[in-house]
């Protein structure tokens, strides 16, 4: 009856009509989202349009990338709200309500708030995808599809690790870490352009560390059917994305020290 | 063998400790000088099934580090604790599907939501079956009387009917053990009667067993058969109010109406406690001068228009108990 999936969607389903009580709010939030984060990407295309390509890479290639990663992000940050705003549920003893109910934290947290006004960002997300899909050369196969998707997929769970991380240090700190921004939201920066454009310490950072080129930049180069200029064997592009999903695995193992942390010192 | 045993529960919180001042900050982000607090300093006590236990204490005694621990939520030092076979910390999720808590201070409804929407949650969250929700849910609203309240979204309602909302939806799994933190704290007269009254039935009636932490004496003694108080992270007294008023004190007061405002009034076995115009307050030892004869010896000597005895209230009791234990104010609650 009621497993996890089912109560996520009950979750996700009262969240939604919570929402929906505020309905002009909801309708402009969106609108709002969708203009700032088009204007983004309408940064990117002034600077394909004046130059015509940079450092080998045309604008519907970079648009993939570009794509990929937002379209990952915003369904992150639609089902991973909880975790954004974890730090003020420790201090005003939310999470302690969480605790006391007979379900897993991270399927509650996860529940808590399923935020519509990301699809402003899904949109852009995925009009900027479907611009690179058509305006490129992309030789379209379905392995290639399936990579897209499954990328993105992976996309999903490394960033949410990267929520699930930066709630963790809330155990310890109380403040949401500011230092964390920089990794989500730089991530976030990072991962929509090439790699070859970084110095190689910076593309060592979110290859290994924060492993975001894994799900954008090396499954993104197969389906453009481009040569890897950095040296990776080809099919790094195929198993790259797979470092999305343990990554949100190691997230969610720190997450259980941090729960065992904040069970012991009660702060 | 009772519901709940705790035996010698330890726990200890580092504190930071921090100059004052601006300084003090920036000196406490580079060194923090840490203290550490006994917020249980072994306690033991033991609740048997169907037990209406108030648990009381002044602000940072530890009440609610002990109801954490009891809950589940917090893992003690040392000690031994077991609440209906299990040790709650061990395995929370099998625990806290048996224990219901509600928290006078904070809601666990959502707040957008009409109430009814949040009963459902609960079901799915608790995983009632259909057939026992509907039961749950329809005793509840007959109860509490919330049929008139069920659309309503949460962040609609006054206070009085959140906490009678709250009550419900702590309620529909059914649980065997009932955590009430300052169930009636801010409520009108009505509400605060309509919640104690669910309380005492809730208990007399279904054989829930109910712990009960509250600032509000009246609670206490409308409610409960049992009281522990905690000061300092130590138990002071565990037994029935008559119990913890004949720990602290003997004292009687006895309350005069003089005809004459300014007469004085000199009784060598009774003292003045407070005085307002012709109306005096005499507090003594039933056990060094008889009620009767002190009533005797007051009425033969001053012109008398009312008179009547009456045991200090218990808010007295209790603040003498804290005080004798260097209680008031022991600090900040974790």
């Amino acid at each position: 009856m009621a497993g996890a999936f089912g109560l996520y969607r009950a979750y996700a389903a009262a969240s939604i009509r919570s929402q929906l009580s505020y309905r002009a709010s909801l309708v402009m939030t969106t609108i709002g989202i969708f203009l700032v984060t088009a204007s983004e990407f309408v940064a990117v295309w002034a600077l394909f349009d004046r130059f015509g390509q940079v450092r080998g890479w045309t604008l519907p290639e970079a648009a993939l990338l570009y794509g990929m990663s937002s379209v990952s992000w915003a369904v992150c940050d639609a089902i991973g709200r909880g975790f954004d705003v974890f730090g003020d549920m420790v201090k005003t003893g939310g999470f302690d309500r969480l605790l006391l109910r007979p379900r897993s934290t991270v399927l509650q947290l996860l529940g808590q708030d399923f935020t519509l006004r990301r699809f402003g960002r899904l949109a852009q997300g995925l009009l900027v995808l479907g611009y690179a899909a058509v305006a490129g050369t992309i030789d379209w196969t379905v392995g290639r599809a399936v990579l897209l998707a499954g990328a993105i997929a992976c996309g999903v769970c490394a960033f949410l690790g990267l929520l699930v991380l930066q709630a963790t240090s809330a155990f310890w700190t109380i403040d949401k870490l500011e230092v964390w921004n920089a990794f989500t939201y730089g991530g976030l920066t990072m991962s929509r352009y090439p790699l070859p454009l970084y110095r190689p310490w910076f593309r060592a950072v979110f290859i290994f560390v924060i492993p975001l080129a894994c799900v954008t930049y090396f499954p993104g180069v197969v389906i453009l059917g481009r040569a890897e200029p950095l040296g990776a064997p080809a099919i790094a592009g195929w198993l790259a994305p797979l470092a999305g999903p343990a990554f949100l695995a190691l997230g969610l193992q720190v997450w259980r020290i941090g729960i065992r942390h904040y069970r012991s010192t009660g702060s | 063998m009772p519901q709940i045993v705790v035996e010698q529960l330890v726990k200890t919180y580092q504190v930071a400790e921090r100059a004052p001042g601006l300084w003090g900050a920036l000196r406490g982000l580079v060194r923090r000088k840490h203290r550490t607090v006994r917020a249980l300093d072994g306690i033991s006590f033991a609740i048997e099934r169907g037990e209406l236990v108030g648990y009381i204490g002044p602000n940072g005694a530890g009440k609610s580090t002990t109801v954490k621990a009891l809950s589940g939520i917090l893992v003690p030092d040392s000690g031994r604790c077991e609440v209906a076979g299990r040790v709650p910390w061990q395995q929370r999720i099998a625990h806290v599907a048996q224990i219901g808590v509600v928290f006078g201070q904070r809601t666990q409804l959502w707040w957008d939501l009409p109430v009814i929407e949040s009963f459902e949650l609960l079901r799915d969250i608790y995983r009632v079956p259909p057939d026992r929700y509907a039961r749950a849910r329809d005793q509840m609203i007959g109860l509490l009387d919330l049929a008139p309240l069920l659309d309503v979204p949460v962040r609609q309602l006054s206070l009085g009917q959140r906490m009678r909302c709250d009550l419900a939806a702590a309620l529909l799994h059914e649980p065997a053990i009932l955590f009430l933190d300052e169930p009636t704290i801010g409520l009108d007269a009505p509400s605060k009667l309509a919640v104690r009254d669910f309380i005492q039935r809730l208990n007399r009636d279904r054989g829930v067993t109910v712990i009960l932490t509250t600032h509000d004496m009246d609670d206490i003694e409308a409610l409960c058969t049992r009281v522990m108080v905690i000061a300092g992270g130590k138990i002071l007294s565990d037994g029935t109010l008559a119990a913890l008023r004949g720990q602290v004190t003997r004292e009687r007061w006895l309350t005069v109406d003089l005809a004459s405002a300014d007469a004085a009034i000199d009784e060598p076995d009774a003292t003045v406690i407070r005085r307002d115009g012709g109306r005096v307050c005499l507090a003594f030892d039933p056990q060094a001068v008889a009620p009767a004869e002190l009533i005797r010896r007051v009425t033969s000597r001053h012109a008398v228009r009312d008179l009547f005895v009456e045991n200090p209230p218990i808010e007295t009791i209790v603040a003498r108990l804290y005080a004798a234990h260097g209680g008031g104010e022991a600090g900040s609650e974790p």
